[in-house]
């Protein structure tokens, strides 16, 4: 054999040298899960999910605009009607706070498989491609296409904090179970305030591109409502948007008020 | 009487795969605007030949559009400036004097540079071979209209064979996925008639080899804008469709065998 010239040195063809090795299939439907593609069918319906509970949030705070309310001789602010209403749900035909617990558990494993295949895709993304030299010209990816790892980690950053600001109680101030109170007493600081803005604003471009992403990922493409998806996701994201910082200016212009003297102790 | 211009280009000089490359910066004098881009890149050459240096390695062959063969990367995007339209396609009507053109290949973990702009693109055919081809007996080949296919579905088909595989899309995605190449030619076959039989083998023997050199959709849509050929997104979605319906169509074949 020839000895190696500076021409064809080391070159044998690329289509020899796969990046990764495909691994031994397990069987359906874990396989999906084994390729990219099934990945993003499982980022999809999870963000579908994620989705699902962030509207659902949203509306269900929207209740902290209704001030006080009597309901079964107990008079409440109406956003702690709601949530003692979420504890009971079913009851008595299963034990208190049971179906709270079940759809906590859909969410966190929707989470946890959510960030796994991104983490894991974006792995695989960043052995696959390499960094031009030269400026590039995006042409078509936006601001919440190409951002998506950052705003992710964000959202994943501010639920945290605010899991540990209105879940577990992170000051003097928490009382497990008082929502309005809890609420003004957190949001009332400008700084905690500004917080939950900026975090909803993340959470909003996050949704936009993922909604997009949603229906491309999942196949749901027909030209006789394609025209429809972009501004779809951009709809629900402004809906989105709009309602959850509501929340922390409303706080702060005092729309949104706890006072205890119009409440019984009731639950 | 055609303009010329006079250009500085800055372009990516590389030995082989394994040695470090650089921006090289050549003065193009006296380019007629009726020069092609890859016309352009030969004048470059027969200057550099003259004075005794390596001409710059580029890859092209039939000029006209069609082969898929030529591609770099003009000014950070994929093709250059022109929408739809493949390097040898550009001309140098689209600049003026005094322009400075960056010229590099294209970049992806799974195309390593050969030599200055070109590099090896054998990836994409693996995928193509991983389709295979239709190895159903079906006798001597049928007269052309005996099989109708409805006008949508050739329609439909043929946008999808327009692609030439020149690996733009891979080239201007920033995760280096060849979902837009995969699934033209997946959709060329699989919307067919001829294709139906073994729709889901391919479907799941093509995705699968693409994924071992190509990142993930993350659906940017920079792909579609790099095309030549202007290949739509939809194929995308109708692949992501058919691969997962491939796992469960191929698992039930599977188990009839």
């Amino acid at each position: 054999m020839a000895a190696p010239t500076a021409a064809n040195q080391g070159h044998t063809s690329s289509a020899d040298r796969p990046l990764r090795a495909t691994p031994r299939s397990l069987p359906f439907p874990f396989s999906l899960y084994q390729t990219s593609v099934g990945k993003k069918w499982v980022m999809a319906i999870t963000g579908l999910m994620l989705i699902g509970f962030v509207v659902v949030h949203m509306i269900g705070n929207l209740k902290l605009y209704l001030g006080v309310i009597e309901l079964d001789g107990v008079s409440d602010y109406d956003v702690d009607h709601y949530a003692h209403a979420l504890r009971e749900l079913l009851v008595p035909l299963v034990p208190h706070g049971v179906v709270l617990w079940i759809m906590r558990l859909g969410l966190i494993a929707g989470f946890g498989l959510h960030i796994h295949s991104a983490y894991s895709l974006s792995r695989s993304n960043m052995v696959a491609n390499q960094a031009y030299e030269s400026k590039r010209d995006w042409l078509a990816a936006n601001f919440a296409s190409r951002s998506m790892r950052y705003t992710g980690v964000i959202v994943l950053l501010y639920l945290i904090f605010h899991l540990a600001d209105l879940t577990w109680g992170r000051a003097d101030w928490f009382e497990h179970g008082e929502v309005q109170s809890n609420v003004v007493n957190s949001l009332s600081n400008p700084l905690v305030a500004l917080i939950y803005i900026l975090a909803n604003i993340a959470v909003a471009i996050h949704i936009y591109h993922g909604m997009y992403s949603m229906f491309q990922s999942l196949g749901i493409n027909n030209p006789s409502y394609n025209w429809l998806r972009q501004g779809a996701a951009r709809s629900l994201a402004i809906i989105i948007l709009i309602g959850n910082i509501s929340f922390p200016l409303a706080v702060l212009a005092n729309i949104i008020e706890f006072d205890p003297s119009l409440i019984t102790a009731g639950y | 009487m055609s303009k010329q211009l006079n250009l500085t280009l800055s372009i990516w000089r590389q030995e082989n795969a394994a040695s470090r490359g650089r921006f090289e910066t050549y003065q193009a004098k006296g380019i007629p605007d009726d020069a092609s881009f890859l016309e352009m890149l030969d004048i470059v050459n027969e200057g550099l030949i003259s004075e005794g240096e390596l001409p710059i390695e580029f890859p092209h062959d039939c000029r006209e559009g069609i082969c898929g063969t030529c591609g770099v990367m003009i000014d950070g995007r994929a093709h250059g400036p022109e929408l739809g339209t493949a390097t040898c396609q550009l001309h140098m009507r689209k600049y003026n004097d005094g322009d400075t053109i960056v010229i590099e290949p294209w970049r992806a973990t799974a195309f390593p540079v050969i030599r200055d702009l070109v590099v090896d693109r054998s990836p994409l055919d693996a995928i193509i071979q991983a389709g295979g081809y239709i190895s159903a007996p079906t006798g001597t080949a049928p007269d052309a209209n005996e099989i109708a296919v409805p006008k949508e579905v050739a329609d439909s088909a043929m946008d999808a064979a327009a692609c030439i595989g020149c690996g733009a899309c891979v080239a201007a995605c920033p995760n280096s996925a060849a979902q837009l190449f995969t699934s033209a030619k997946l959709w060329h076959l699989n919307s067919l008639p001829q294709g139906q039989p073994e729709r889901f083998k391919r479907a799941e023997a093509m995705v699968e080899t693409m994924e071992q050199f190509f990142g993930s959709c993350t659906n940017h849509g920079e792909c579609t804008e790099a095309c030549p050929k202007e290949i739509p997104q939809d194929f995308i979605a109708y692949l992501n469709r058919d691969f997962v319906k491939s796992k469960r169509v191929n698992r039930t074949m599977a188990s009839r065998s």
